[in-house]
């Protein structure tokens, strides 16, 4: 599949929403916890070799499980593949419990649902849609009802 | 730079519905040898699939992987001046990268698309979001704001139960409105009996109430009782600014539970 990786390359320079050293664990056979510069930017988090200026990788937090293991640690998998599990190990419980709660809320389709239900509290409130002032309130994608998880 | 692109491909194909969907006609962009432009100009039909910030395109609209993606931070789109009619660019900012050019079958479908895209960044929906809580957040304030009002009765039997879990939503209803303008159910500051409330999560106090939206167990005299429901639940204390979505969705959550399962009974029952 291609993409275009000069605009991926580009945004994973852009201000993070989140950004630390934490120890990771790729899901491939014989892989060991690595120091990584991981960054939270839009839906991706990017990796990094922390002397580097490009990432190594990054993933696509869409349709995945974020979920809280053992102490410190979280893991990032991927609904067609429950197993496969990327692994970090942060340096604390409070770092750890931080970036579950990050990225737990960080993909497009949360933000897509939590745009949908303000809008119906807003509009049951006011009596007003308040996607009207956008130009925005026909569009499939804000419709109750359309996107179910 | 790797990519998730098994679970990429599969966010594409599977059956989470798509923003926007339709046949495109894709420039080819080769490269150029030579010093003059000679070159012919050549489109491929694709089929295209919006979802999100992710454009992705397929070689046939039955293929089962997707050919290619183009991620949408930080892109403009505009209509172009190519030869071909109903054409459009996705170009990003950064300097010498290379547009997408898009010819889409007519006039309104090229507007649609032109729409979909220009605004299908996540940098978008954020702003968007933030308005909205923004919005919501003075909306309960105003409501908090007239507290001294009297309450109004919630009872008419033929009411469905607001509830504000996406997912599952009964007839919208339109609330009454004051001559100021802003409508309310009625906001008593706190439950019948003027009991208080606690406050969910233990934080700050004197959260601004929400609007009553829903009738208290307390107060089911008339309509469709429901036993289930749990009394603890206060109607209108749950303290919006400390309850992010996730909470207020599994606090709703409950209701809907509960709700479920009495429907499930009530159907083994054999009731309508």
């Amino acid at each position: 599949m291609r993409y275009n990786e000069r605009e991926l390359l580009c945004l994973a320079r852009q201000p993070a929403e989140k950004a630390a050293e934490i120890l990771m664990r790729v899901p491939k056979k014989g892989s060991v916890l690595k120091k990584r510069l991981v960054k939270l930017v839009v839906n991706f988090l990017f990796y990094f070799r922390t002397d580097e200026a490009e990432p190594i990788g990054a993933l696509l937090l869409e349709h995945c499980r974020i979920t809280k293991e053992e102490e410190n640690v979280f893991s990032i998998s991927f609904i067609e593949e429950p197993e496969r599990k990327y692994c970090f190990e942060c340096a604390s419980e409070e770092q750890c419990q931080e970036w579950v709660e990050a990225l737990k809320r960080a993909s497009y389709e949360f933000m897509r649902r939590t745009l949908i239900f303000y809008r119906n509290e807003i509009q049951k409130m006011t009596g007003k849609d308040p996607l009207e002032q956008f130009g925005i309130s026909e569009e499939a994608r804000f419709q109750l009802g359309t996107h179910k998880q | 730079m790797k990519l998730n692109e098994r679970s990429v491909a599969h966010y594409a194909t599977c059956d989470s519905p798509a923003d926007h969907t339709g046949f495109l006609r894709k420039r080819v962009e080769r490269h150029h040898h030579h010093a003059h432009h000679h070159h012919a100009t050549s489109y491929q039909r694709r089929w295209f699939v919006l979802k999100g910030n992710l454009l992705f395109y397929f070689e046939e609209r039955e293929s089962r992987e997707p050919m290619g993606l183009v991620v949408l931070e930080g892109c403009t789109v505009e209509l172009c001046e190519a030869a071909e009619e109903f054409a459009f660019a996705i170009r990003f900012d950064d300097a010498g990268a290379r547009a997408y050019v898009l010819v889409a079958d007519g006039q309104s479908a090229m507007e649609a698309w032109v729409k979909a895209l220009s605004r299908a960044s996540f940098d978008y929906m954020r702003l968007v979001v933030r308005e909205l809580e923004k919005q919501l957040e003075e909306a309960c304030k105003s409501l908090a704001a007239c507290r001294k009002s009297p309450r109004r009765s919630s009872s008419s039997s033929g009411r469905k139960r607001h509830l504000s879990n996406p997912a599952l939503l009964p007839l919208q209803e339109k609330p009454t409105v004051l001559e100021n303008g802003y409508s309310t159910w009625g906001c008593g500051g706190g439950t019948p009996g003027g009991a208080t409330c606690p406050d969910h999560d233990g934080s700050h106090a004197k959260p601004p109430p929400l609007p009553p939206r829903r009738r208290s167990a307390a107060s089911n005299a008339t309509g469709c009782p429901a036993p289930g429901i749990p009394p603890a639940v206060p109607e209108s204390l749950v303290p919006l600014e400390t309850a992010c979505f996730s909470k207020l969705h599994s606090w709703y959550g409950q209701e809907v539970a509960v709700l479920r399962q009495e429907w499930q009974e009530r159907q083994k029952r054999g009731h309508p």
